[in-house]
């Protein structure tokens, strides 16, 4: 059973973030916009509501607001040599689902990466010669500058209410920011939110070590706010559930917070929930989308949406794999190296410390997603390629984001993970840990990428899309390089015990424990169709009517969280397209 | 002896001539107070502004009912009253109303065929229109309304309400005085734009006035000290507007405009009929007319000038605050509770975070006289409507399913004492009853 409905102007794929900052850019424009939500509607009250939300068990542990992987999943190798296996228990990342998507789960940690990261590639070869790159390392420079996006991350910062202090305004280094920080035009909207005594404890070792330590940038509200489309925030609380969980307290920035009220009092918007896209249509000349084909979960029939402009604003694997499932742009093939869609995925390095102390209490209840100092001292913009044989750079973060027992719970090497020695090692630790987090770059290489499963489908029949993906030499170096530097703080902080977590060289992808959520490319952006999916407006090379949004339009991962950079492309996108594109619709490249 | 029998027959005779002139002579109907032009044309949009302003739209709407179709259920002391169907359709609706009709209506409280409506329609101060507003209101809902054939129930209010003549002798009482809006002279503009607004359309009075032994609005105007000084409306206090603690006179005027178009300012939010007051009517006004609601409503206020803003200025940790700070084992249960459910966002001063969490240290509703607001606010929560200068639908949660009436009596009695609030103590049948009230 397939039904059309009504022609829209605009059909947005995925309701989160960009979608939202897509619907009210291109809303103010008066065309009709259509959003396609896959999952359910969602609201600060009743879904987030406390007390119901602080449920461990139900979200913390068991996910409850993730997708489930019998709906939708990947399938994960970690060589071209291996075959695929379906990601059937969530551990490594978690996919969100409904309307907000993961902007609704997410910690709020919100960053610009550094002036080096925008022209990786063109940076590393003027600094330290192109044979620094490594053999199969795929890196290359965003098509557009850091300039030209500032205005644009200013302006998310605003929309979405993060909380900070700025480091550099216009090359003005001020006092308690990170001076190490692309220069901004705006100080943050808010004040940096106060730190837990892990955070502080960090940051004064961090100085008295040489670095400059700074409060962690995020989008928690440190107090009320108000937006430029009058959306509101209250100030935090502290209660440690912002990961994996909606926010009760109308205080961590999300599409709920920012900008989806708003957006429902234009008469011009319409979202749909329960309506999962399964593919884009595309006119007999292959050049155009004719609009896209859901399911709806509601009345279990195919429906084909018409719409002149397709946006794919859904999570970044989600976009890959419509365009791969559309046709759209040529699949990537690791062997040839030809083709582009799938091309470059990358995901994040992460390593630290986790430091025991007989004698402090941290009092883990108390936290943020985005809590403690940061220090910026390792990051990509400050390592020596040459000197130090790898390519990238790392952030360093303390700040404990809750001390949830069912899975925040710190524990020494030699406690035994069950029984009663278990629960005396926890007696005798829990409180008294905390961490220091690097949280590292991620390259581009020409075996990470994703394609079409051969063997395995969803339960719409569609190919499931296939990761293929394994940590690189390059990226253990950096992480070991971090180690290195971060093993004398935390010794001059002089813990009882202290316990290093950091990959070691011919460390395999492992998909159980949780890493992070932070996937991206597939379909980048860059100036070269041969390279790219998408031009530097993030349109389609080779269908106009079709933009993607989202981390998958990443060259390479930067060493950041990359929802700041996901909502400076998706306002630097909407202003383009209402610019340049609506008065003309035409390949703008 | 036969004198005294003729005086006395004559004296009936009289009687009964009087009672029935005063039931079947028709009432002498008000006409215009202002003579305007024969070719006056009301400006586009004046007559949707002074319906907004009058907020007709509440009453003679049914929930998912036709705008202004009627048919919605008012519950007066005296019984359910049922709005009537005033779009423009001839047979159930005001379609064969004439301007005299409707300004009669407005004006007198009375129908084309001379029945009397009941006071639920604010006609005491309807009365104040001036020509001009009743033109282009009359414009509007003959022209611009769809017209609906919607026959509403028929209002049947018990003996002796039903018998609607003597609804004459209670308009000698109430709405008696010259119709038209007197400013009051020696004020500016701004101040008596803001009471034609408050006093006429706005009916400001009918739920913020107390009402006297006759049931009428005691003052309808500021010359009367009990003006706007708080009433009631089915069991809900509707606050006092001129005494020092109350909003007006303790918030800027900037404030109280904006609690008016936005349901929501730096101190508090509004709940039950106010919210939707600001949801049907008030957040429709230009910003130059709330800002003139919230002068006349400052001006007219009974606290000496001053002292309300510099008790504000000065930052005072209360016992109640340090208690929640200290958050001993042995604290009470309301406090406790309060802990446990309302801190994260109204923080243990009690004074909340900007237009986001509202402050409950002093907050009209908490100390109201009736505690069944504040009650339901806990049990069921509130939603602020969406506004274009607030668009977001701020909603508490309610917490009916989490707290035992018990609890929420301790809760509401914490609220009431805490800080610097002294009101009286509420009880679990006072939170029964409100709970209840939701289950019909």
């Amino acid at each position: 059973m397939t039904r059309t409905e009504k022609k829209k102007d605009v059909v947005l794929v995925g309701f989160g973030w960009t979608g939202a900052i897509m619907g009210i850019e291109l809303a103010q424009e008066g065309l009709e916009i259509l959003a396609l939500e896959r999952g359910h509607d969602q609201a600060t009250v009743p879904d987030f509501q406390y007390p119901n939300m602080i449920d461990e068990l139900k979200y913390g542990i068991r996910y409850g607001m993730m997708e489930k992987p019998a709906n939708t999943t990947v399938s994960i190798r970690r060589s071209l040599e291996e075959t695929a296996l379906p990601y059937r228990s969530l551990g490594t990342f978690l996919l969100g689902t409904g309307v907000g998507g993961a902007g609704t789960h997410w910690n709020g940690l919100n960053w610009r990466p550094m002036l080096s990261e925008y022209r990786l590639k063109s940076y590393t070869e003027e600094k330290f010669g192109a044979d620094v790159i490594p053999e199969g390392m795929q890196i290359q420079d965003y098509p557009m500058t850091y300039e030209e996006l500032e205005p644009h991350f200013d302006r998310f910062e605003k929309v979405a209410g993060i909380s900070g202090q700025a480091g550099n305004v216009n090359g003005k280094i001020i006092e308690g920011g990170n001076p190490f920080e692309a220069p901004r035009s705006n100080d943050y909207p808010m004040p940096p939110m106060p730190s837990t005594w892990d955070g502080v404890k960090f940051r004064d070792a961090a100085k008295a070590n040489g670095c400059h330590p700074f409060p962690s940038p995020g989008g928690i509200a440190s107090k009320d706010y108000v937006n430029e489309y009058n959306m509101q925030m209250g100030p935090c609380n502290h209660c440690g559930f912002c990961e994996r969980y909606g926010c009760y307290n109308y205080s961590k920035s999300s599409p709920q917070t920012a900008i989806i009220d708003a957006l429902k009092r234009k008469k011009n918007f319409e979202y749909r929930v329960n309506a999962e896209v399964l593919r884009i249509e595309m006119a007999p000349d292959r050049k155009t989308a004719t609009g896209v084909t859901y399911f709806d979960h509601k009345t279990g029939e195919e429906v084909f949406q018409p719409a002149d402009l397709v946006i794919l604003s859904a999570f970044a694997l989600n976009n890959v794999h419509l365009m791969l499932l559309s046709g759209i742009g040529q699949p990537y093939d690791p062997n040839t190296g030809e083709g582009v869609v799938g091309r470059n995925y990358a995901y994040q390095m992460l390593g630290g410390y986790t430091m025991f102390f007989k004698d402090e209490n941290f009092n883990p209840f108390i936290g943020t997603g985005a809590n403690g100092y940061c220090i910026d001292d390792f990051g990509i913009d400050n390592i020596d390629f040459g000197k130090e044989g790898f390519i990238g750079g790392a952030y360093w973060r303390a700040g404990q984001t809750n001390g949830q027992p069912g899975h925040t719970m710190p524990l020494p090497a030699d406690v035994p993970s069950w029984g009663a020695g278990w629960k005396k090692g926890i007696g005798e630790w829990y409180g008294h840990a905390m961490s220091i987090g690097a949280h590292g770059s991620l390259m581009s290489y020409r075996d990470n990428y994703l394609d079409l499963d051969p063997t395995y489908t969803d339960r719409h029949g569609r190919p499931m899309m296939r990761m293929t993906f394994n940590w690189k030499d390059n990226d253990i170096k950096m992480i070991n390089f971090m180690q290195t530097k971060m093993k004398p703080i935390v010794e001059s902080m002089n813990p009882t015990i202290a316990q290093a977590g950091f990959k070691k060289e011919g460390a395999m992808f492992d998909v159980r424990p949780y890493q992070t959520t932070h996937n991206t490319g597939g379909t980048v952006t860059g100036s070269d169709p041969k390279t790219s999916v998408l031009n530097r407006y993030l349109q389609s090379w080779d269908a106009h009517n079709v933009f993607v949004m989202g981390a998958n339009t990443f060259p390479q991962n930067t060493q950041y969280n990359p929802t700041g950079m996901v909502g400076a492309l998706a306002y630097w996108a909407a202003h383009h397209i209402r610019k340049d594109y609506l008065p003309n619709p035409r390949p703008l490249v | 002896m036969k004198k005294l029998v003729r005086v006395l027959g004559t004296l009936v005779v009289l009687g009964i001539v009087a009672l029935l002139a005063f039931i079947f002579v028709p009432v002498q109907r008000t006409g215009p107070v202002t003579q305007l032009a024969s070719d006056f044309k009301p400006a586009t949009g004046q007559g949707e502004y002074v319906m907004r302003a009058g907020d007709c739209l509440a009453c003679h709407t049914n929930e998912g009912g036709k705008p202004f179709a009627g048919g919605r259920a008012i519950q007066s002391p005296m019984g359910t009253i049922w709005t009537t169907n005033i779009t423009p359709d001839k047979e159930t609706g005001i379609g064969n109303w004439s301007l005299d009709d409707f300004r009669a209506a407005l004006y007198d409280g009375v129908t084309p065929n001379g029945t009397h409506l009941y006071p639920a329609m604010p006609y005491e101060n309807y009365r104040k229109l001036s020509e001009e507003d009743i033109v282009a209101l009359y414009d509007y809902f003959m022209h611009q309304v769809e017209p609906v054939s919607n026959k509403v129930e028929e209002t049947r209010l018990g003996f002796p309400f039903n018998m609607r003549f003597g609804l004459r002798a209670w308009n000698w009482l109430a709405a008696s005085y010259e119709a038209g809006f007197k400013p009051t002279t020696g004020q500016d503009e701004q101040f008596n734009r803001g009471k034609y607004l408050v006093e006429g359309a706005g009916h400001c009075a009918a739920c913020h006035s107390p009402r006297n032994l006759f049931m009428a609005q005691d003052g309808i105007d500021e010359t009367s000290k009990a003006f706007l000084t708080g009433g009631e409306i089915d069991g809900y206090t509707a606050p006092d507007l001129r005494g020092p603690a109350s909003g007006p006179q303790k918030w800027t005027t900037e404030q109280t405009a904006a609690y008016l178009a936005t349901a929501r300012n730096a101190h508090s939010a509004a709940t039950g009929e106010m919210m939707l007051v600001v949801r049907d009517s008030t957040q429709y006004l230009t910003r130059e007319d709330n800002l003139a609601i919230a002068t006349y409503l400052k001006k007219i206020g009974t606290a000496p000038a001053g002292n309300a803003s510099a008790a504000l200025a000065t930052p005072v940790v209360t016992e109640t605050e340090k208690m929640l700070t200290d958050a001993k084992a042995d604290m009470p249960l309301g406090p406790r509770l309060y802990l446990d459910n309302c801190a994260a966002c109204h923080i243990v001063s009690g004074k909340g975070a900007g237009e986001t969490f509202p402050e409950l240290d002093g907050n009209s509703l908490v100390t109201a006289k009736s505690s069944k607001g504040l009650i339901s606010v806990i049990l069921h929560g509130a939603e602020l409507p969406s506004t274009a200068d607030r668009p977001m639908k701020l909603r508490m949660q309610g917490y009916d399913k989490r707290l035992s009436d018990e609890e929420v009596a301790a809760l509401a009695t914490f609220l009431r004492e805490g800080w610097t609030n002294k009101a009286p103590a509420v009880s679990a049948a006072d939170v029964k009853a409100v709970r209840d009230l939701a289950q019909h």
